[in-house]
């Protein structure tokens, strides 16, 4: 199982995949996960892997190999389409922000990303995490209400991803954390 | 016990399970959390050094002293290091000494992609390359182990891939080594030539040693699979090579210095067609060449970047890449930017505004030279700013000083930023230096310095008072300025620049993202705004243009009160969240 993560440093992906890594750890096979700290963390475009089964090898999931893609960020989401494995699923967040060419005036940010994305074929799964973040009572849990609304499209079942939610949040946020994965869940 | 760790974590872990006594480093990407993760063991003394230099000197003195040792740096770290490193090749070790270094291939967060292996063929020392977090960890231990046993310093050296990728590691009991004896021994710890040509025979009588360890040790091994396609490789690549050709036979070295000439042989001689797989440079090709063994290495494969396990695919089995969808338009591109809030905004508002040249470091704030500041002229190397600065002085003159400062951060001033301001003062150059005092190291992701007033561990000690020491070198202009104060800040740089002397700005202000900045709230645009775009040219990620003028992302703003102050209609007003 091959998930990738994409955002926007400072969205919280980090968190993301240490849940996933988590409930794929609890499965028993193999694991390995990869992600870029430093530069590009600071409003930089992006990605952590993670890749689970018998046995792993290489850390890193390339184009057209990603079974899920979990996007943090609506133009994120568009950038990673390639990577999309052929009827993978993509959980797109509906939030939008601007890069710093379009901040800029450079470049425009494209119009109508979740539409062109289904007019392509790719099964597009879109929430607007952060208002349910707010519901939930914290807009960090942004990253945990996409965790739960991913969850559905995984071979782990809801119970294992609350278990791995509780061995990795601290204990003080697990409650809002908990609340944000149910939201993500049935929306 | 199972646990998905860090590569960098695992060889915290491995230097906790090899009983370490000493950790000294200086943080740098890809390497930052091995000491972090040190950090966490109270059985293991550690300390942020003021650089790499530092550090691995601090870690000799350990080792003479008898207590295993640690020093672990980024790629360009070992360059700041070398000069310990040589010499220390040749004094050996008492209690074991490993330096680990990371190197950055595709270069995510470094200013160049050199490869670290030529130090240990340079150095004479042995080099180990791990290519999972369970081998971080085994290997860690081994080159303790290896570093007592053939007397000699051992380098670990890691890939931005192993170092920031997670696998899962098996925790074992600290092995309580203890402190060796320590012993005056002049002849092997004093390097006077009289000495030093007697250890230099020692050196190269110790690698012919290592290499006939290395024909038998279980770092190197052998997986033989179909005998059509041979492959050699070490680190991440053994990693994509396996992921590409499952069904190939490997010859993965993890022991890269010196190279197991016997086992090379005789893989070679089993397979038809032999490839090298390694990232950056032909280390392991060269000296297989070297053997007169026929190989494939770069002549396929680039010197550039980061290997994949598609493009083996394609340059050893001739398999084309995936058709895949692709977007028909052109996406903007998210390059990193300096966060909202960064108390580096206000000093590069202000550069750009006056139009000066700027020589940067190695920090955050060498995202000035992105748009929309655009304000920064170089950037070489941690430190490299002030002496940049200095050298165009006594190239132009000294007018060209008049329009020219040098920005630094607070811990790369204390790392090598300082000897630069001291050849200012002593060879009577002008330059005006603006120390960004964010009290704290924070590209790498917030660790302390000697300027901070705290340790490692978070424990109160005294400070650097960059003040205090830009007088003590003789700086008579040292004045401190908030950068968000656009107006003074402006009328300080001027004063500095016109000046002819030395001066010094320590633009204080705390990091965005850490505690002591303390804001909260966050602001709004107004009906008073006419559009005038001046808050645009901060360049501040949470400020976009929309139809009807430019607008503040709530998620985004952090208050930090930048905006209002260079706005002339006060039309950026504060609200709380």
């Amino acid at each position: 199982m091959n998930i990738m993560i994409v955002g926007v440093g400072g969205q919280g992906t980090l968190l993301a995949s240490r849940i996933i890594g988590a409930a794929a750890i609890n499965l028993g096979g193999d694991v390995k996960l990869s992600e870029v700290h430093g530069m590009s963390q600071r409003g930089g475009s992006v990605v952590t892997y993670v890749r689970y089964g018998e046995s792993v090898a290489s850390p890193i999931i390339e184009e057209g190999e990603a079974d899920v893609i979990l996007a943090f960020e609506q133009l994120e989401a568009y950038r990673y389409i390639s990577y999309l494995k052929e009827g993978g699923s993509y959980i797109v967040n509906t939030q939008k922000t601007d890069p710093m060419p379009v901040i800029t005036g450079a470049m425009e940010y494209p119009a109508d990303i979740l539409a062109k994305m289904e007019g392509m074929g790719i099964r597009v799964t879109a929430c607007d995490a952060l208002s349910l973040a707010k519901e939930a009572g914290n807009i960090k849990a942004t990253n945990v209400v996409l965790i739960g609304v991913m969850a559905k499209h995984t071979n782990i079942s809801k119970e294992e991803w609350e278990e791995a939610i509780r061995q990795t949040v601290p204990a003080k946020f697990l409650e809002v954390n908990l609340a944000a994965f149910r939201l993500g869940y049935e929306a | 016990m199972k646990k998905l760790m860090l590569g960098n974590e695992a060889v915290a872990r491995g230097a906790f399970e090899a009983g370490v006594t000493v950790a000294s480093s200086y943080p740098g990407t890809p390497s930052t959390e091995i000491t972090e993760f040190i950090a966490k063991y109270d059985e293991i003394y550690s300390e942020w050094a003021p650089n790499e230099k530092v550090a691995v000197e601090t870690a000799i003195g350990a080792s003479t002293a008898g207590g295993r040792a640690l020093s672990a740096m980024k790629h360009v770290g070992l360059n700041v290091a070398a000069d310990p490193l040589f010499t220390v090749s040749y004094i050996g070790t008492n209690g074991g000494l490993v330096l680990v270094v990371a190197d950055d291939p595709g270069m995510h967060s470094s200013q160049n992609e050199q490869d670290s292996r030529h130090y240990a063929i340079g150095a004479k020392v042995p080099m180990l390359e791990p290519s999972d977090s369970a081998e971080c960890k085994e290997f860690t231990k081994k080159a303790f182990e290896i570093s007592e046993e053939f007397d000699t310093p051992v380098i670990l050296r890691l890939t931005t891939r192993v170092a920031h990728s997670q696998s899962l590691v098996d925790l074992e009991d600290r092995q309580e080594v203890g402190v060796r004896e320590y012993k005056k021994d002049i002849a092997k710890n004093v390097m006077i030539p009289a000495n030093a040509r007697p250890k230099h025979v020692m050196v190269e009588e110790r690698t012919k040693k290592l290499a006939a360890f290395g024909e038998t040790s279980d770092l190197n091994r052998v997986e033989m699979r179909d005998t059509k396609i041979g492959i050699i490789a070490a680190g991440i690549s053994y990693q994509y090579a396996r992921e590409a050709c499952p069904t190939a036979s490997i010859l993965k070295l993890g022991m890269i210095h010196p190279m197991p000439e016997q086992r090379i042989r005789d893989f070679a001689s089993k397979v038809d067609t032999l490839y090298v797989v390694e990232q950056l440079d032909p280390v392991i090709e060269t000296y297989v060449r070297g053997l007169g063994i026929s190989v494939i290495g770069k002549e396929k494969f680039t010197l550039l970047g980061e290997y994949s396990a598609q493009m083996l695919r394609e340059t050893i089995l001739g398999e084309k890449a995936k058709e895949t969808k692709k977007a028909e338009e052109i996406i903007p591109v998210r390059p990193p930017v300096m966060c909202p809030g960064c108390s580096h905004r206000g000093v590069f508002y202000v550069l750009k505004k006056l139009g000066l040249t700027v020589t940067g470091d190695i920090g955050c704030y060498s995202l000035g030279c992105a748009k929309p500041l655009e304000a920064i002229d170089t950037i070489v190397c941690m430190g490299g700013s002030i002496t940049a600065a200095h050298g165009m002085e006594k190239a132009r003159g000294k007018d060209f000083a008049r329009k020219t400062v040098a920005v630094l951060g607070d811990s790369t001033f204390i790392h090598s930023g300082i000897t630069g301001l001291i050849d200012v003062v002593y060879n009577k150059g002008t330059t005006t230096t603006i120390i960004l005092d964010n009290s704290i190291t924070g590209m790498t992701g917030h660790q302390q310095n000697p300027s901070t007033g705290f340790t490692i561990k978070n424990e109160p000690t005294r400070n650097v008072d960059l003040e205090m020491l830009c007088h003590a070198v003789g700086v008579d202009r040292v004045v401190i300025a908030d950068p968000f104060d656009v107006d003074n800040f402006e009328k300080v740089v001027k004063e500095g620049i016109a000046a002819e002397e030395p001066s010094v700005i320590i633009a204080q202000r705390p990091c965005a993202l850490i505690k002591k900045a303390g804001y909260t709230g966050l602001y709004v645009i107004n009906d008073k705004c006419k559009n005038c775009k001046l808050c645009m040219k901060l360049g501040c990620p949470a400020i976009s243009l929309t139809e009807k003028g430019p607008k503040i992302d709530e998620t985004l703003c952090v208050g930090c009160g930048l905006c209002p102050n260079v706005c002339k209609f006060g039309a950026i007003e504060r609200v709380e969240k």
